[in-house]
Parts: structure tokens; sequence; C-alpha cells
């Protein structure tokens, strides 16, 4: 019985090796596409639409009539001259995205270069964590539209004020996230660490980090999606130009279509970023991706 | 004819089997008078009180006692873990914990853990490497091709590349061995470290540290509340009371080494596990009685 249990661990153990990670993924492709999953996926997309479409444009319903439909806004967005000046076919749509995108980058890439290290810290080192985690507790549930004022009296630009806002959000999630994260490690990989002669730097790369880094992803992914809503509410408040700013602004001048393709546009980027962390992570922790059995 | 042998040796030898492998002469504990208080929640508890054991080098000793009697206490004030209230614990004839000092957690005394405790982000060959490698005692190359070697020798040679979590529970506690192994420490500590396997998983996995032991002659201070486990492993097993933890008895094992799963079935050995049988179940009814809670 033990026997064959082991044997069956190394055969499968062989198998997974065998295939190229290029083959596993067409693998799971066609897994994916021989279930159910995709074509409810497509289905239910369908359905939004089909919801969106009938209840704005077809029925026109009390409530519903001032909202965009999707075909004006689809017509708007792929125009070529768009009545509101605002299409794929314009640079002003991609300097708009560009914007966003830049201001989003350098606050979330700000927020983890200072989160992760301070969050691994806190957990690394108690006493630190005795001073430090009362004041982030304080600061962290204000929301970050208390912060508006303060931000632009603080900051020389709107630019700057803008990029704090949105870094400040993005900071609390993943600072705490990896804090929870380190602690969520079993104290017998820092006493087995130990027992083989660790110095401190050991632990601190090779066990604490690692350990964490599960944790520091989630915070990741949470940290760049509430980036995203500071970033927003931001440029409605102070910006001249970014996906902000263009949905307050077309609301201003009545170009209602642009108001929609912009928040499209918001989902569809947001997504792709959660896509791309979620990627790295995979990439990073290998460990983990075998561990679900995948 | 084995029968014979077992009995002359029982007569004329009180201090248990003597590994066969090569002669070893570091490695002896000597644990003192040691007594160790908790103090949880102001209720002040006595985990162990007044102990004293002497392991020689290259000794096979094994703790056996109901939950939560202070076994690992023991073990983790030799690891270097937490410290101890009153006592001293020497290895070879070095002072390493007393009330004021602790022990630091070393590389020549090294855990296999109940639970185990293999890096998950590691693979099996990147957690045996561990070692040598943070010591900076060989180069990662030489690391490597020893800790290669190593886990052939052990069987291992299958799963060098694989993670921890997908490999079986008794293989993980194998490059667990084989991970404390390569640093060649003075002492192997062992934490119940078959405790959650069913039996036919730890028969083999009693073997597998047998030959390692009877190999390499490391002393072994190996915690179970399993008493054939026990008798089958140990050259001396030492029976200790409930909390307050407390040296009850000593069996010295003379039931010669290699042993193999025949051992199970002597004559000899079912008498030694009797006399352990009644000196254990008496503490495992007191703390059954007690109904206390288990003390990690």
């Amino acid at each position: 019985m033990q026997a064959s249990g082991e044997n069956s661990t190394k055969e499968s153990v062989g198998k997974e090796e065998k295939l190229s990670s290029v083959e596993l993924f067409f693998y799971r492709l066609k897994l994916w596409l021989k279930s159910s999953r995709p074509y409810l996926m497509v289905l239910g997309l369908a359905l939004f639409l089909l919801f969106w479409y009938v209840t704005t444009e077809v029925l026109a319903l009390p409530r519903f009539e001032k909202l965009p439909g999707p075909t004006v806004v689809l017509k708007e967005w792929l125009s070529r001259d768009p009545d509101y000046g605002i299409s794929i076919y314009t640079p002003e749509y991609y300097q708009h995205i560009m914007k966003s995108v830049m201001r989003v980058l350098q606050a979330f890439g700000l927020a983890t270069v200072l989160g992760v290290p301070l969050g691994l810290f806190m957990g690394w080192k108690k006493t630190f964590k005795d001073y430090s985690f009362p004041i982030l507790e304080t600061l962290r549930p204000i929301p970050m539209l208390a912060w508006v004022p303060l931000a632009i009296l603080m900051w020389p630009s709107r630019e700057s004020a803008i990029i704090y806002l949105t870094f400040l959000a993005a900071f609390f999630a993943t600072t705490l996230n990896t804090l929870l994260g380190v602690e969520s490690i079993d104290e017998a990989y820092f006493r087995a660490a130990q027992c083989l002669g660790s110095k401190p730097r050991h632990i601190l790369f090779r066990v604490v980090l690692p350990g964490a880094l599960p944790f520091i992803f989630t915070g990741l992914q949470i940290s760049m999606g509430v980036a995203w809503f500071s970033l927003v509410a931001g440029e409605m408040l102070a910006g001249e130009y970014g996906l902000g700013y263009l949905i307050w602004n077309s609301f201003i001048m009545v170009q209602y279509p642009v108001i929609v393709i912009a928040m499209v546009t918001l989902g569809a980027i947001g997504w792709a970023s959660s896509s791309i962390i979620r990627f790295v992570g995979s990439l990073l922790m290998k460990w983990k991706v075998r561990e679900a059995g995948l | 004819m084995t029968q014979n042998i077992h009995e002359q040796n029982h007569a004329k030898n009180k201090t248990g089997s003597v590994c066969p492998g090569p002669t070893t002469v570091r490695g002896k504990i000597s644990i003192r008078n040691v007594t160790k208080n908790y103090d949880p929640d102001g209720a002040n508890v006595l985990a162990l009180d007044n102990c004293s054991i002497e392991i020689e080098a290259g000794e096979f000793c094994v703790i056996v006692g109901p939950s939560g009697c202070g076994k690992t206490t023991l073990l983790n004030a030799i690891a270097g873990f937490h410290g101890i209230s009153s006592g001293e614990i020497y290895l070879d004839d070095e002072l390493l914990c007393s009330s004021k000092k602790t022990a630091v957690p070393s590389a020549d005394r090294i855990v296999v853990f109940q639970n185990g405790s293999l890096f998950p982000w590691y693979t099996v060959l990147e957690n045996v490497v561990y070692g040598p490698d943070v010591q900076a005692k060989m180069s990662k190359s030489q690391a490597r091709k020893a800790a290669e070697e190593l886990l052939e020798q052990m069987g291992l040679r299958g799963i060098l590349h694989s993670y921890p979590s997908e490999i079986s529970s008794g293989m993980r506690r194998r490059v667990e061995i084989a991970r404390a192994m390569i640093n060649n420490p003075r002492v192997l500590l062992m934490d119940e470290p078959y405790r959650a396997m069913d039996a036919l998983t730890k028969t083999v996995m009693h073997k597998h540290l047998l030959d390692i032991y009877d190999a390499s002659c490391k002393t072994v201070f190996f915690i179970t509340h399993d008493l054939e486990e026990a008798i089958f492993l140990g050259s001396k097993v030492y029976v200790m009371t409930t909390r307050p933890g407390k040296i009850k008895k000593l069996i010295n094992v003379d039931i010669p080494r290699p042993r193999d799963f025949r051992t199970l079935s002597s004559e000899h050995y079912r008498e030694l596990k009797l006399e352990a049988i009644e000196a254990v179940h008496e503490e495992a009814k007191k703390a059954f009685e007690a109904g206390e809670r288990e003390l990690a």
C-alpha cells in the first residue's frame, strides 16, 4: 500500500516534467474549451449587453432613456470621425489612457517599493511592528477622498497630489498584506532555518520573503485595484488629463457616450493590470502553482 | 538462538544496545536538574520538574510520555528555541543552557519537526542544500553534489526537483532527515516526526531511520508517545510523568542492532514493551483524568 502510494507520486511527478510549459498551456486550454465555462461566460456577456440594449434603446424605460445605449457607444468608439472627439482613432483617447496609466504605475511602483519592505520588516521585527502598526491602522481606514484637501495643500502641483492620493491607497493595501503574509508563515520554518545555521539576512531573504510572497501578490492585486479607484477620484477633482478627468468632463459637456467609453476602458485596463500581476506572481511562485495541482 | 543472545546481553549489559557503526565521540548531552515554568495567563505552570538525563555520544535516546508532559519543552530547550528556569544542559561538557543562558540554535543540533518544516518554496534539492549554503561551509557546486549523493543514498534520486507539496508525507520526512544529516550535526532532535502517519508507513520510516542511525551513529534525541516506536528505535527509553514532567523510569533496550521488523515479534521486545506500558499507562490515565489541554 505504502509502496504503491509512493510509486504513483513518482509517476505523476515524472509526467509533469515531461510536459513543457507551452504544451501544458495548450492542454489546459483544450480542457477549458471542452468545459462549459467559456460558453457560459460568452452567454453571460451577451445577456448583459442585451439587457443594456433593450432598456436604453428599444424600450427607453424611464430613468434609462438618458443613458447612452450600446450601439451609440460602439459607433462613437469605432468612428473615424467621432461626434465628441474621442474614439480609437483619435490621439486624445490614447493621451488620456497614457496619462492615467503612467500615474497609476508611478503610484503603484512607489507603493510596492515602500510597502513591501515596510510590511516585511514589521512582520519580521516585532518591536518595529509595535511602533508602527497603530499609526498604520489609524491612517488606513481614512477614505482617500478625505485626503484630497490636504493632498492639494501638501503638494506643489495637482499632478503630484493625484499621484500621492493614488499611492496612499495602494501603499496601505500592500503594507498590510505583506505584514499578514509574514505573520502567516509557520513558526516551524523560522526554527528550521535557525537550526540550519541561518544568519538574519538568510531568514529575511530565504524564509520571510518567499513565505510572504503569496500574500504579497494578493496585496499587489488589491493595491492595483484601489490605485485605479483613487486615481479616478483624484482626476475627477483635480485633473487636467486622464480617464477620470475625461469621465467628469464629458458629464459636464453633455458628451454621454464618452463617459461609457472611458468607463469600459478603465474596466479593461484594470482587468489587464490584475492579470499581469497574477502572471508575474505565478512565475515567481512555481511551488504555489504546482501545489495547486495545475 | 537470537533469543539467547538477547538474554545474555541483558544480563551483562545494562546500558542498552550500542550502534554497530563508527564510534561517535561527539554529541554527548547531559541534562541536569532541569526545571521549566511557564507563565501563560498568570497561572504558573510547571512544565518540567527536575529532569536529569545523561545521553552518551552516539546513543539513540527516546523520551516517551503522555501528551503535554513537557517532552517538547525539553527538546526546545536543547535546540535553543526557549530557555529553562533552573538546571543546566551540557553538550560535550560545554554549557548549552541554564537559567541565565538560552542556547542559540545551531547546525550542530538540528530538529526534525512534528509537522514537517521543509520550505515549500524550495525544491527537495534546494532544501537539502540550504544548510551548507547559508553556513558557507562549502561552495554552491560542492554542496549541490553532496546533496545529490546523499539523496541518492537515501533512495530519493527521483524527486530532486520536486516541491515538497508534490511528494508523499513519508518522502518529506526522509528529505527532512537528509536536510539535517548533510550538516553533520552532533545531535539529531526528533519531535514526534512520525506522529501523523499510518502504521504501515511508520514501519517503513522506522527501518529507514534505523538504517541511517546504524550507518552514522549520530546521537538521536527522539520524542514520541508511541511505545512500540520507542522500544523498537531506542537504546534507552525514558518514561516521563504527566505534567509536571519528571523522569519516571529508564528502560534499557538491549535488543541488538541492526534491528528489523522481526524484532517486533521477539519475546524480549514484548517484555520490554510490557514494562513500558505499565509505567506509561498510569501516567496516561492521570493525564486523561486531569483533562489538561496539550501544551506544545
